[in-house]
């Protein structure tokens, strides 16, 4: 009868390490906002945890500073599989306004395998949650690639003339 | 003691729930919310002022060809200042209340792209934004072998006309002196 309440409370309950990989702390505090009382994402078993090898998703908020990347590379080794993650910010999503400093590498996924991308500057909490009801499989994602938008009437092309 | 814990049991019944319902309830966010820049393509005059405010470098602007603009917008990168909508002149840019933007692949979902369709610098042939609301409804259809529908030029032409000029009429003074 335990182990079947364990099962019960514990599925999809998610423990995160949450990393700053150069980020300026708005997207931080942001998900310290997500887990008080108003927004409560531990209603989702969302919890965060004080080390890498407890957790199941590894969350990063920040462009991806040169100086960070080893000890990301050596974060992500440390989460044991299964393992999700889950980058915070356009900061993160894709380098945000600092995508092409000569100090930052740009975005997480060009470091490690990301799976659910949050954008906003910084996301509102409800933007938080969202993501992580995505993540669970509550809700769907509302973003969907749209492709090349043209007039129907359009003229033939004429070639640049140089 | 015992009251104490009477008192603040009936303090906690008397609060009610205070966390959000959100994720199983819509929340609409503030009306001056910022968020989704949506972009209507037919408003839209290809002049590239989105571009040139915009602090994440996102708007990508090149010509395909004389009368096409292509213009990419790489949203993932957004920080949804709002200042593309600010200084859009024909109002094609709305921060729409989207925040739910999420997504597995973001550099496929969160990229949009348009052709816009220009007129054609007779000079340069680079496509341009003609100046004024009677030459933008004279203009688009305007193509290079079509040089009698009008004198368009774009003012990176205007610029290097008007020096060429000068400079011609200075050597012509240098010459009579």
């Amino acid at each position: 009868m335990l182990a079947d309440l364990c099962k019960k409370a514990f599925f999809k309950s998610l423990w995160v390490y949450h990393t700053n990989t150069g980020a300026c702390n708005g997207c931080d505090i942001e998900v310290i906002d997500v887990l008080t009382p108003y927004y409560d994402a531990e209603r989702f078993g969302i919890k965060l945890v004080g080390s890498p090898r407890h957790a199941d998703v590894l969350l990063c908020c920040g462009p991806v500073t040169r100086q960070v990347v080893p000890a990301l590379k050596r974060l992500y080794e440390a989460v044991p599989d299964p393992k999700l993650v889950i980058a915070i910010g356009s900061c993160a999503c894709g380098g945000g306004i600092w995508y092409d400093s000569y100090n930052i590498v740009g975005g997480i996924d060009t470091i490690l395998p990301v799976d659910y991308y949050i954008p906003g500057c910084p996301p509102r909490p409800e933007a938080i949650l969202h993501g992580v009801a995505v993540a669970l499989g509550l809700m769907d994602k509302e973003v969907e690639a749209e492709g090349l938008q043209q007039l129907p009437d359009r003229p033939e092309s004429i070639p640049i003339e140089k | 003691m015992i009251l104490s814990k009477l008192k603040e049991a009936l303090i906690c019944i008397m609060a009610g729930r205070a966390t959000l319902p959100y994720p199983f309830k819509p929340h609409d966010p503030a009306a001056d919310f910022r968020g989704y820049p949506e972009v209507d393509v037919d408003k839209c005059i290809g002049c590239g002022a989105c571009a040139a405010v915009c602090p994440a470098r996102l708007i990508k602007i090149e010509d395909k060809d004389q009368t096409t603009r292509h213009i990419t917008r790489l949203l993932e990168r957004c920080v949804f200042c709002g200042r593309c909508a600010d200084v859009c002149p024909e109002d094609a840019i709305t921060m729409t209340g989207q925040f739910q933007l999420t997504s597995d692949q973001v550099r496929q979902d969160l990229v949009h792209e348009c052709d816009i369709f220009m007129a054609t610098c007779k000079r340069c042939g680079h496509c341009y934004e003609p100046a004024t609301p009677l030459d933008r409804i004279m203009s688009p259809g305007f193509r290079h072998d079509q040089i009698d529908r009008g004198g368009d030029r774009c003012r990176h032409t205007h610029v290097r006309a008007d020096q060429a000029e000068a400079e011609a009429v200075g050597t012509a003074d240098g010459e009579d002196s």
